[in-house]
Formats: structure tokens, sequence, C-alpha cells
């Protein structure tokens, strides 16, 4: 349906929507995060929650301690190497559609540990990270609009087509590699599907 | 592999099994002859016949009731907890080594990290070595500034542990909320202070950052007097509550003997009974001039230690009000004191002061460089968590985590 047809249609009352716009919608407002806080950032994650700042306003207040119900994983705090493998095989364990957001400078990168020798560079190494926040930690606010930026992503998200999302796509991974202990560091350091940083430009 | 066997060898050194109770409860046989193929008891229940088998259950690290990343194995017999193993090292940051590697000021804002609840006490026990350290003098005005976000950070944490406290027994939000509502008004004042929420970095070595914001002590005068009412408010909440005794009443005693052999501080070792506040020994900073009580427990159980942090916020209130009444002009940092290029003299010195978890200590040795040589914290939450065994051998499982709760951990501190 054109554009033009469908806001005559609205303009007499008659609310049109394609099954990929419902389904996306109903899914997009009740995102439900996997109780799961690393460091810091948890209590700011559990500040978001409380009373002052409500992330029940968004459909998001059903924080799940099992996987298992979990939509999304927001990952709060720092990632170390001990902890690395639980947290891939956590999100592992999340039935799709699933998402991840990484909260705090620790998940995004290291943050101020990251020159600690137990510290992972980012969670994005071994997971498909949604949204990055900035911060730390963040403040709730930043959650917050974390939380409506995965919306409306959500919200986008072609069910078919070429390039439909992530859950619909049948060649896309479900499960990503768990990484392991080796002798000095986790092996493989980093997934090399997902982990591609842009090329440092040298000289001129 | 290595790294495991490494593990189990740390692990094994730091097992509390040696520091048991000399009569364990419920008359179960002590941790220590349990072989690692695990024998079969009898029921403690004495039905007799009847045998049980145990097993080994590993809760955590994702767990919504271990604070963090701690993990805990316990071996289960039925519902009654044998054995347990504190596993920790999850959120191991390398702060130690990052504190020997920067500068001596470069450390502060890693001390904010440490107990992420606290990060105000922090910057102060820090900076109590370093002034050690260097001969430093605090102004008056400092002084005063330091005490009053001190103890509105203990206010602070002790509402949120009784918070969280409360949800692991089970009521889901509506203490947990009351908390948070009095942590966002007091989260406002260092936000206004210093310009975060969580990871002020407020204190430098000789004095403060900078000064109060126009209005700020008056704001801080009104969040303090509305205190009492949520105290009362809170009391009147928990503290006679049926299920809360029923929980928290004898469950969980850690004997006065053991938890000073074990080297508990804070809350934890006065609800035991032992008079011992480094507030009151030690008499750092500004302390002696205030008038305060220390609180003392009998029993030693869970539902003293909630009710410890009851009464230190209480007494928290008395010293802001003294304070905030007190409060000098005058600079806040020594003029003499370098921010850049600080090189404090040879030597080493022991900071401590009375975090609201206990005590907080920083170990510094300085071969008179720009950074420390050596630097080590003693971490309140880690010490506390050995007797953790202890508290839970002879209990369910359920109030395993009610105990857990009680002792008051950060991983951030534990494992650092």
């Amino acid at each position: 349906m054109n554009e033009g047809l469908r806001s005559e249609l609205s303009k007499q009352g008659v609310f049109t929507t394609t099954l990929q716009e419902l389904y996306n919608w109903g899914r997009s407002n009740s995102v439900w995060p996997l109780n799961f806080g690393l460091a810091c950032c948890a209590i700011e994650m559990i500040a978001a929650s409380m009373a002052r700042f409500d992330i029940s306003r968004f459909g998001s207040e059903v924080f799940r301690p099992s996987p298992r119900q979990a939509d999304l994983m927001i990952v709060a705090g720092t990632v170390t190497k001990k902890m690395a493998p639980l947290v891939v095989r956590l999100y592992n364990q999340m039935p799709a559609p699933k998402y991840v957001i990484a909260m705090g400078a620790c998940a995004i990168s290291g943050g101020p540990f990251k020159q600690g020798y137990n510290v992972l560079k980012g969670i994005d190494r071994y997971l498909p990270v949604d949204v990055h926040i900035p911060g730390c930690p963040p403040r709730p606010e930043a959650l917050l609009h974390a939380l409506i930026t995965l919306q409306e992503k959500m919200r986008g998200e072609p069910l078919a087509g070429p390039a439909p999302a992530r859950h619909a796509d049948p060649s896309a991974p479900g499960e990503y590699p768990v990484p392991a202990y080796g002798p000095y560091d986790l092996t493989p350091a980093k997934n090399d599907e997902l982990w591609r940083p842009a090329p440092l430009p040298r000289g001129e | 592999m290595k790294r495991e066997a490494d593990e189990q060898e740390l692990m094994g050194a730091l097992s509390t099994g040696d520091v048991s109770p000399d009569q364990p409860p419920w008359h179960i046989a002590s941790p220590q002859p349990l072989p690692a193929p695990y024998e079969l008891k009898p029921m403690p229940s004495g039905t007799a016949g009847l045998e049980g088998e145990v097993i080994e259950v590993s809760i955590g690290p994702h767990h919504p009731s271990t604070h963090g990343v701690f993990r805990m194995d316990v071996v289960l017999d039925g519902e009654r907890v044998l054995r347990l193993k504190p596993v920790f090292g999850y959120l191991h940051r390398n702060h130690e080594k990052l504190g020997e590697q920067g500068t001596y000021l470069s450390a502060m804002p890693f001390t904010d990290r440490l107990d992420y609840f606290c990060s105000l006490t922090n910057n102060w026990a820090y900076a109590l070595a370093v002034e050690k350290l260097a001969g430093l003098k605090v102004p008056e005005r400092a002084q005063y500034l330091r005490v009053i976000t001190a103890e509105l950070t203990r206010v602070l944490n002790h509402a949120c542990m009784i918070g969280f406290l409360l949800q692991e027994l089970g009521a889901m939000g509506t203490p947990l909320m009351y908390a948070f509502r009095e942590r966002e008004k007091i989260l406002d004042l260092f936000e206004a202070l210093t310009g975060s929420r969580m990871m002020c970095n407020y204190l430098r070595f000789g004095g403060c950052r900078c000064d109060l914001p126009p209005g700020w002590a008056e704001q801080c005068a009104r969040v303090v007097a509305g205190l009492p009412r949520f105290f009362d408010e809170f009391e009147r909440l928990l503290a006679t509550n049926e299920i809360i005794m029923a929980r928290t009443q004898g469950i969980g005693v850690l004997p006065a003997d053991l938890a000073i052999s074990a080297g508990v501080s804070g809350p934890g070792l006065r609800a035991s009974g032992v008079n011992y506040d480094v507030r009151k020994v030690d008499g750092y900073g500004i302390y002696p001039r205030f008038e305060f009580g220390v609180p003392l427990g009998g029993h030693g159980d869970v539902y003293d230690r909630y009710m410890m942090r009851m009464l230190e916020m209480r007494e928290s209130v008395k010293i802001l009000q003294q304070a905030l009444r007190d409060l000098p002009t005058g600079p806040v940092i020594d003029p003499k004191a370098r921010l850049r290029n600080f090189r404090p003299p040879g030597g080493e010195a022991y900071g401590r002061l009375e975090a609201p978890k206990g005590e907080l200590g920083f170990y510094l040795i300085s071969d008179g460089g720009p950074n420390p040589y050596r630097y080590r914290i003693r971490p309140p939450s880690f010490i506390n968590l050995t007797v953790l065994e202890d508290l839970c051998v002879g209990h369910t499982l359920m109030d395993a985590v009610v105990i857990l709760g009680s002792v008051d951990i950060v991983m951030g501190e534990v494992d650092r």
C-alpha cells in the first residue's frame, strides 16, 4: 500500500497496518531484559527500574532471572576474561529474537580498566551488540534512551525480503561460539565474523 | 588445565574450613572430615533408616541473589548446606596493578569503582593513606566536607543494603523502592557537588576538589531533616514484620570470637557485640569532635546485622546535623598540595577508615617516584565474606541467600 492511500485512509478513520508492523510494534513494547548485572552499571540499571526513572513506562520492567525468558541482554559492567565465556553462554541460551545493549564504557571497550590484564576489551568481540551506551556509569536516562533506540530499531526490522532481521534470517547464526580459557588468554580472542574494527589509517 | 589448577590451588588456600565454630548447629558433622567423594550421612532430623544423598550445586555467577558475579559451590543434604565454597574473581579488574602503573592521583578514579555504592569513603581512605605518606594537612572546611559526604554515603549504602536484603527475603520491590527513593535524593546532592552520581572522584590529597555550590548546604540540611521520617517508615514496615523476624532471627549466627579471629569488621562485627568502630578507635579526620553512639548487637544473627544498619543510619544523621551546623568557611584544599608532579617521599603508610561495609584500608609503599611502588587494598567486603561458610553451614539454602545478603558484599571490592 502506498503512503498516500494510507494517509488518506487514516484521515477517514481507517487504520491500516501490515503484519510486520503489527508484530514489530507488539514485541518492541514488551522487551524483557535479563536480570543480569556485572558491575557498577548494574546499580544504575536497577535505579532505572526504580520509582524515579521507571523503566516500566517503556514496557521493560519485567527483569527475568532466566535467559530462557528474556529478549534483551543488558551487559551492565566490566566483562572480565573469567566472565566472558559465561556471558556468551547466557546469550546463546536466550531464545530468538534477542538483542544486546552494551551499557557503559567497560562493556563497550574495557573503559577505564582497558589496560588490565584480565579485562575483555569490549563485549562486541563475541556478541552482536545492537546499542552501545557510553558513560561510566551511564545515567539511567541514558539506559532509557538506549531502550528507545532499540525499540526504534526493532520497529524497522524487515521480517522477509533480501535483508531480513537477524532472527528471521535462516543463514544468521543463532548461537555464537563460546570462548575457552587458553594457556594465556581466551581463545579465540575475538569472533572474526562479528568484530571487524575499521582499519586504522596510517601515514598519508 | 593450568588456569584451573591455579584457581584450585588459590581457592584451597582461601578455604575457611579451619575456623569453623566449635559446635556446628543442627548437629551436622563438621565440614572438615568430609572427603572429596562424599559419604552418605543420615538425615539430620533423625528419621531413622532413611539415608540422604548429598548433591553439589553451583549457584551463580549469574544468579539474581548473589549480588553481582559471585558463585557459591554448595554441597547440600536435602535442603541443608553441608559445605559452601565461595568462588570469586569474576570481576577482577586489576585495580592494584593499575594503581601501581599510574601516578598517585590517577588511582583516585579507580577507587570510586571499588565499592561502587560508596565512592566517597573509598576516596577518603586512599586520600588518608597518601596524606599520611606525604605529610599533608587538610583544611578545616575540607574535613567537614569529607565527614558530610562520608556519612551521606553511609546512609545511602545501608538503605540500599537493607533493600537488597529484603529483596532476597522475597519482598520484591517495595523496600528497595523506598531505599532507592532516598538514594536518589542523596545522589542529587552528590551530583550537584561533584558532577557525577556514582563515581564522585571528589577528594584530593590535602583537601577536596571544589567548594560547595550555592545552596548545597541548605539542600543537604533539608534532605538530612527528612531522613528520620524515612527511617521511621522503614522500621514500621520492617522491624517487627513477622516474616522478617522468622526468617532472620537465629539465622547465620556469627560468634564474637570467630568474628574477631576472621578479621570481620564493620556492622557485621558490631552485630556480634564487639565494640570496634574505626571512627572511635582511630579518630581519623575530625570524628572525635562529634557526638555519636556505636550501636552494638547481642546475637550476631541476620536480624542483628539488619538492625545494626538501621541504628547506624540514625547515628549518621546525628553526625550530619552536627557537621552541617559547625561547617566553617575557608579554603577546601591545602594551598601547598600539588596535584601535578606529586612525589611523596619514600616510605610506607597504611590509611584506614570505617567504610559503610567495614574497615577499608589502603597500604602504600613509596620509593620517591611519581607512582606507588606497592598499592594494596584491604577490602572489608572480601574479608567479611570469608566467614560465609561458617555462617551458612547447617542452614537451608534459602537462608544461605539471606545470610549472603546480610554480609553486604559488593563484588567490585571483593575481586578488585
